[in-house]
């Protein structure tokens, strides 16, 4: 698990992205969402998900292209990250179904980017000049600290779901010890009221009954 | 004259790429998006609204009667900002807690059943991101090597603002770990002084019934 989420994290930071939308939202339960972005040929995108809180923390994840085919599919994932280079261009969606569960809604992470380097800075122009070193430096500073932000996004996403895990199980537990203390209590009146009929005198309707049977 | 043409154009190219995520929303459906972010940073918030038209099948480029009612709350739930706007607009605000904020839109439409369908293009950029890098060359003449270095210098400060919320972060979390710990431990002692006054009383209470009954 921790493997595959470096490896996951790694991934991302292999590729420049330049245009990139990322949402947070929530998928209540029975539903499904779905958001589509053109994409032209031969462009690549990176689709990214992580489940944040809710039931099993899994979701059904699928990317459709154009024609309506199934280019990715994911049942009951927590997270993941699918990168494909567009066949033609079209509107592609990112489904995301939580119509399996029916009582849990979900806290979902999406961020899909469309990669392929064009120009970081889109006010400066465009010339074939060659960069100076210090341009060139400038770049590759650029580009670690877009990493940096990366990761940070990647660790503010594990921390939520630490964090709303651990909210969970604070209620889950309070709950638990209410009920645990009132089920005590009652169970050692309960105990003492039922001992206690044992050894009485029965009533005078039971008397009768009882005298009615020993005759 | 024709390399700033160009130029533009390859703006206004990428800005209309910007618009590119879209989704369907119910005319009457309000739809909420949640940003987690540090203080002090700058939210940009671009959409644009369609609404569909059942005669050609198609979504209306311009829906001039669609105004959206854009609504943002912070980590407390105060609302930071809460105005209607026309079909397509932008805006932004700039967080003073850090937290997760709210951003939730829907329409100001009047229809009685759930209406038709809407298309909403969204596009969300926080912190550095959100920076106009054209407009600030433009406003303070800045060369393309200074242009960078300004960009680098807001990337570090965005990090040093997330680095800043983590560790606000680990704080709060480490408290609540504590506290739920202090609880925890007094919710046990707690839970064993009633089950021995509670043992201690049924005892007691059963001792001198038998008695009161000379069953013993």
């Amino acid at each position: 698990m921790n493997l595959l989420a470096i490896h996951f994290c790694i991934f991302v930071l292999l590729i420049d992205i330049i245009d990139s939308v990322e949402l947070t939202f929530e998928l209540p339960d029975n539903s499904k969402e779905c958001f589509y972005q053109e994409v032209l040929k031969n462009r690549s995108a990176i689709l990214e998900y992580q489940v944040i809180t809710g039931g099993q923390y899994d979701v059904d994840v699928e990317l459709l292209s154009p024609t309506k085919e199934i280019i990715y599919r994911q049942i009951k994932s927590q997270f993941d990250s699918h990168q494909f280079t567009a066949p033609k261009t079209g509107v592609y969606a990112a489904c995301f179904s939580n119509e399996f569960s029916t009582f849990s809604h979900k806290l979902i992470y999406m961020d899909f980017s469309l990669t392929e380097e064009v120009n970081p800075l889109p006010g400066v122009d465009e010339h074939a000049t060659v960069l100076t070193q210090m341009e060139q430096t400038a770049q590759e500073i650029h580009k670690s600290l877009n990493a940096i932000l990366d990761y940070q996004t990647h660790h503010r996403l594990r921390e939520a779901q630490g964090r709303k895990r651990g909210e969970d199980l604070n209620e889950r537990v309070l709950w638990f010890s209410i009920i645990e203390t009132s089920a005590m209590l009652i169970i050692a009146i309960t105990t003492v009221i039922v001992l206690r009929s044992f050894f009485t005198e029965k009533r005078p309707s039971q008397m009768k009954y009882g005298r009615l049977d020993g005759r | 004259m024709i390399e700033r043409a160009t130029s533009l154009l390859f703006l206004i190219s990428l800005i209309s790429v910007c618009q590119g995520l879209y989704f369907h929303i119910a005319e009457t459906e309000k739809k909420c998006f949640i940003e987690e972010i540090p203080d002090e940073t700058t939210v940009i918030v671009n959409y644009k609204v369609e609404l569909y038209d059942p005669r050609s099948g198609g979504f209306m480029p311009s829906s001039p009667g669609i105004g959206m009612h854009v609504e943002v709350k912070d980590p407390d739930d105060k609302i930071v900002m809460s105005r209607v706007y026309s079909s397509e607009g932008r805006m932004s605000f700039t967080s003073h807690t850090p937290g997760e904020h709210v951003i939730c839109m829907y329409s100001n439409s009047t229809a009685w059943f759930s209406g038709s369908q809407l298309r909403v293009h969204l596009d969300i950029q926080v912190g550095e991101h959100a920076i106009d890098y054209a407009n600030v060359a433009q406003k303070e003449k800045l060369t393309e090597l200074q242009l960078r270095i300004r960009q680098l210098l807001d990337q570090a400060e965005q990090i040093t603002k997330e680095q800043n919320y983590q560790r606000y972060r680990e704080e709060r979390f480490r408290q609540t770990s504590e506290s739920t710990n202090k609880r925890v431990l007094y919710w046990s002692l707690a839970q064993t002084a009633v089950l021995l006054v509670m043992g201690l009383w049924q005892m007691k209470h059963l001792k001198s019934f038998f008695e009161a009954k000379k069953l013993v």
